[in-house]
């Protein structure tokens, strides 16, 4: 069975920073991955919105490098910041992607990404024995909560699409 | 303004614009009003969102090729329109219509001197609740062409039925937004009247008629697997010969698709597959089978650019050599090529009815352009050719299943008669079809099978013969229309052509050739082909008895009529 | 294994890929980074092999040595280079259209072979590149222009046929767990011999309905067997959507000996020699 079994194990500082670390790298390379996608199927609005989202999440975990200082965040990231799906931020992103999407709908990604690792740190907070630990991760869910604002606040400029979003009349292409 | 004969419209955008949608309708629209038209269309490599244009030509006659240039041009929105720039021509003459916001337009648009004006369908449909730019550029472009709203929207009502009424109304909008936008702008050009016809009008694809023209040849059963430009046979086959007592089977692949075939032929029931180069090839042996057994069955290929893999989305002629000669041994059968949309019904009665009564394979080489081009045509005659198998019945002594006949054609037993129990064998067999490998039995069944095929008389369905002059075009396919077009431009001025196209590729007709060659100095090939195959196939079976020029290019770029036209012209 | 540390990213090449957003190969693709990096592989010695399909166009998004082949054939391809090449890591990856119909008996040839490779089938139920006609493993009642109604043919179940046909590793993923899928593939790797992996991979363009498919997967409720007789039964009563490692073989693989000869061209000569 998966050797990531349970969300990964914080048991000291360096673990939490790690984890802080992985979780904000993976969403740059998700967003990114989503914005080569929408570039790939011509929809320019979603690729603007998705690198602006990588970048944004690109200088969080800059900011939690720097708070490890010396100590190789990366390294030990790759060792233990394994997420089993349920608490993967990526599956449903990723698979919640549509080549018609709005940027309404990368809104909503992204407030659940943002929620989900509020959640997490949140966890951390209240099951954390060491008070380094507690501490920080405190910090970071309210980190996270300022995230979770912004974007609700972004959209406010981005109303529900209609019904009728993802209709194209034109039918789907066999290439082969 | 000056009416002209044809008018060709694009219509270019990407990501779900519904550009497509908007070339087929404007399609419908024009066929519903009394012109004829072909629609085709260009497309990126994604499965959704891709870049799409759709090209439309629109005229007072039957359609049958690609125009040189287009006269009207709606881009929607131009991203990644360049990778298509070399099949959306324009020139000084061009009215490019262009949402401001949709990106640049491709180089080949703005150095051709066409005129840009600049209307933002995008930004007006956002005005309109779940407005969209095609519905837009479809008002725009029903009133360049001279068409009303109500003509316009009538197939978009159509195709929404199922949406409800507030996508009904959105549409309905969009299209009169961009009706009123345009009428301020003076296109130039306007449709000639259509002729007044009391002819049904049709509105389809090449691959749909080719269907059709199989069920009116009297096939009840097909093998199906799926293979890019050939599906839609299969899918318009699969409802419609329940509907008239056959039915099809889903093949795990190519090799069980043409066993299936074969089984059911062998069984008394007409059958046939459709398929493209990789599937043919794969098909190749078991045709062999049927040849050599003399179990008729028919095969579909309709071409794309090879070889391999190849381009699965564009035409070209390069199957004819694996037609004709792909299998291994001496085989002779059955080679046809239908030349328009229309001609795909024909063709393929003609071609079943053919294999039913000659008792071999017949391979129909159409292409994904007329495959998956749509027409308006008229619609095709009922035609006398139905299967007309020659059937062992009361069948007394020893039943000779390859019995040598003045026709070489033997009656079939089919199974369930009695008396007529035999093994249908590939290996080379005596008149009572048990194997042999004595010289004087293999000698007069490859006799047989070649005489019964080359004594059988075609008609003159086996080729379009038009016009008359000193030089003369042979070409193929669909390949056909651009060559008749050519042929009445250089008449125009004053160049007597000759235009040859064979529908029946083999058996070759040599005769029939030469009376059609009689007094022909020059000779032009023309075929969409890398290796001039068409070329070397003439050279090996016919005599030319002038010299021969070859204008061939493979695909993906569709050969024109001006292109074809000016290799006339330059050789006087 | 290798002393360079690989990262996921060092597998995908920069070829963008046409596979609709939404659609599960994107993850497929992930897992696959992930496991060649847990391995340490270096890309050059892996060589991914395919058919065609959407599931097929995936060599060419990784930065390891590729071959998109014809149509069910890739297993073929991979025998033919894993035989001569036993030092390279073979992965080969199919659809459910590819690799159990037309490649259906290829399919069953290379298990019973037992070369030492990974086959990886990710399994929409649908084909996809040609828009929407049923697979092997497409549901019967599921209508499509090709079989309106519904096939009314039962699908099949590639994982007994597998085990069957002499498959070594049989295991089931799932493309939405790019983690789990990334430790399965790693251990079909490092298992010796023919390894199928099986990843169910929703088609959002042509099943929008296999969104639903997050919720139905499930770790499978039995730890793993090598005992044939219970893996066949377990296989049997299989839901489709039990997920993990659920047969590990013990079958020593096929590899012919190859390599220098020892032998000089003269003796073979002495064959004809009067």
């Amino acid at each position: 069975m998966s050797k990531s079994a349970g969300t990964p194990k914080v048991a000291n500082l360096n673990d939490l920073l790690a984890v802080a670390y992985q979780i904000e790298i993976d969403a740059v390379d998700r967003y990114n991955l989503l914005a080569d996608q929408m570039e790939t199927h011509n929809n320019p609005e979603l690729v603007k919105v998705f690198r602006d989202l990588a970048r944004a999440e690109g200088i969080h975990g800059e900011e939690i490098r720097r708070l490890a200082g010396d100590f190789d965040v990366a390294a030990h990231a790759r060792q233990i910041a394994k997420f089993e799906r349920s608490e993967s931020p990526e599956e449903a992103e990723l698979g919640s992607a549509h080549y018609l999407m709005t940027p309404w709908h990368a809104l909503q990604l992204s407030l659940a990404g943002e929620k989900r690792a509020l959640a997490y740190f949140t966890s951390i907070v209240e099951t954390a024995k060491d008070p380094k630990v507690k501490t920080l991760a405190a910090e970071l869910v309210e980190e996270e909560a300022e995230h979770v604002s912004l974007v609700h606040r972004l959209l406010l400029r981005y109303p529900k699409p209609s019904e009728s979003w993802a209709d194209d009349l034109d039918p789907p292409v066999s290439q082969e | 303004m000056a009416a002209s004969p044809s008018i060709s419209i694009a219509i270019i955008g990407s990501g779900g614009a519904g550009a497509l949608t908007t070339g087929d309708s404007l399609l419908e629209t024009a066929s519903a009003a009394g012109w004829h038209g072909l629609f085709t269309r260009t497309l990126g490599p994604q499965i959704r969102g891709g870049e799409a244009a759709a090209l439309l030509r629109l005229a007072v006659h039957p359609v049958e090729s690609l125009p040189d240039r287009f006269d009207l041009m709606i881009g929607i929105d131009w991203l990644n329109a360049h990778r298509f720039g070399a099949e959306i021509k324009s020139g000084p003459q061009t009215l490019v219509i262009s949402d401001p916001r949709g990106g640049e337009l491709p180089p080949m648009v703005t150095q051709s001197g066409a005129r840009v004006v600049e209307i933002p369908m995008k930004e007006m449909a956002k005005a309109i609740p779940d407005g969209r730019p095609n519905m837009i550029a479809l008002g725009i472009a029903a009133r360049l062409l001279g068409f009303t709203v109500e003509q316009a929207f009538a197939p978009i009502e159509k195709r929404l039925v199922d949406k409800g009424p507030a996508a009904i109304e959105a549409s309905l909008a969009g299209i009169k937004v961009g009706f009123g936008t345009a009428a301020g702008i003076d296109f130039g050009m306007q449709l000639a009247a259509p002729t007044p016809s009391t002819a049904r009008r049709w509105l389809l694809s090449g691959n749909e008629a080719t269907a059709l023209g199989a069920i009116r040849g009297g096939i009840r059963f097909a093998a199906a697997y799926p293979i890019t430009p050939a599906t839609e046979i299969l899918e318009w086959l699969a409802p419609n010969l329940s509907k008239v007592g056959g039915t099809l089977l889903q093949a795990e692949d190519e090799l069980a698709a043409i066993n299936m075939i074969i089984g059911s032929s062998y069984g008394g029931t007409p059958a046939l597959t459709a398929t493209s180069g990789p599937g043919l090839s794969l098909m190749i042996e078991a045709l062999g089978l049927a040849t050599s057994a003399e179990i008729p069955v028919v095969v579909v290929d309709v071409m794309r650019g090879g070889p391999s893999t190849g381009i699965p989305t564009k035409s070209e002629q390069g199957d004819l050599n694996i037609a004709i000669y792909g299998m291994h041994g001496d085989a002779p059968h059955l080679v046809l090529a239908p030349q328009s949309v229309g001609d795909c019904v024909f063709t393929t009665q003609w071609a079943t009815y053919l294999a039913e009564t000659l008792q071999a394979p017949a391979i129909i080489l159409s292409d994904q352009f007329m495959g998956q081009s749509r027409a308006a045509i008229e619609r095709p005659a009922d035609v006398a050719f139905i299967g007309a198998r020659s059937i062992a019945s009361e069948i007394s002594g020893t039943y000779m299943r390859h019995a040598m006949t003045a026709n070489g054609v033997s009656p079939m037993a089919i199974p369930g008669t009695r008396g007529g129990q035999y093994t249908a064998d590939g290996l080379t067999h005596s008149e009572r079809a048990t194997p042999t490998s004595g010289a004087e039995d293999h000698l007069a069944q490859l006799d047989k099978r070649r005489d019964k095929l080359d004594h059988f008389n075609f008609g003159d369905h086996w080729a379009s013969i038009e016009g008359s002059g000193d030089l003369a075009v042979i070409t193929w396919g669909s390949l056909t229309g651009a060559a008749r077009e050519a042929v009445e431009r250089a008449a125009a001025d004053g160049i007597k052509v000759r235009m040859i196209a064979p529908r029946l590729l083999t058996p070759i007709q040599p005769e029939r050739l030469a009376a059609a060659l009689a007094g022909v100095k020059r000779i032009l090939v023309v075929e969409q082909t890398h290796g001039g195959q068409f070329n070397k196939f003439l050279r090996a079976h016919y005599d030319l008895p002038a010299p021969v020029r070859v204008f061939n290019r493979p695909g993906p770029l569709p050969i024109t009529a001006g292109e074809i036209h000016y290799a006339i012209a330059e050789w006087r | 294994m290798s002393s360079v540390a690989y990262k996921q990213a060092d597998y995908k090449s920069d070829v963008k890929p046409i596979w609709c957003p939404g659609c599960g190969d994107y993850h497929v693709l992930m897992s696959f980074g992930r496991a060649f990096a847990q391995l340490g592989l270096p890309p050059e010695k892996i060589a991914v092999i395919s058919g065609i399909g959407c599931s097929s166009r995936i060599p060419a998004y990784t930065n390891c040595y590729g071959f998109h082949g014809v149509h069910g054939r890739s297993l073929a391809l991979a025998a033919g280079l894993k035989v001569t090449r036993p030092d390279l890591t073979v992965v080969v990856a199919s659809g459910d259209g590819d690799g159990y119909s037309i490649g259906g008996n290829h399919f069953l040839h290379a298990c019973r072979r037992n070369i030492d490779m990974t086959y990886v089938v990710m399994d929409n139920h649908i084909y996809g590149m040609t828009k929407g006609q049923p697979s092997p493993t497409t549901e019967p009642e599921f209508d499509t222009a090709l079989s309106p109604g519904g096939t009314g043919v039962a699908p099949f179940h590639p994982l007994v046929v597998a085990l069957a046909s002499g498959a070594n590793f049989i295991a089931r993923c799932f493309s939405g767990d790019p983690n789990q899928t990334a430790d399965v593939l790693a251990a079909a790797i490092k298992h010796p011999g023919f390894s199928f992996v099986e990843i169910l991979s929703p088609c959002v363009t042509f099943r929008p309905d296999e969104k639903a498919w997050k919720d139905m997967v499930h770790p499978a409720p039995v730890t793993e067997t090598s005992d044939q007789g219970k893996a066949a039964r377990r296989l049997m009563t299989d839901d489709g959507f039990n997920i993990g490692i659920l047969y590990r073989g013990n079958r020593p693989p096929f590899q012919p000996a190859i390599g220098a000869s020892g032998v000089d061209l003269s003796e073979l000569e002495k064959d004809f020699e009067l």
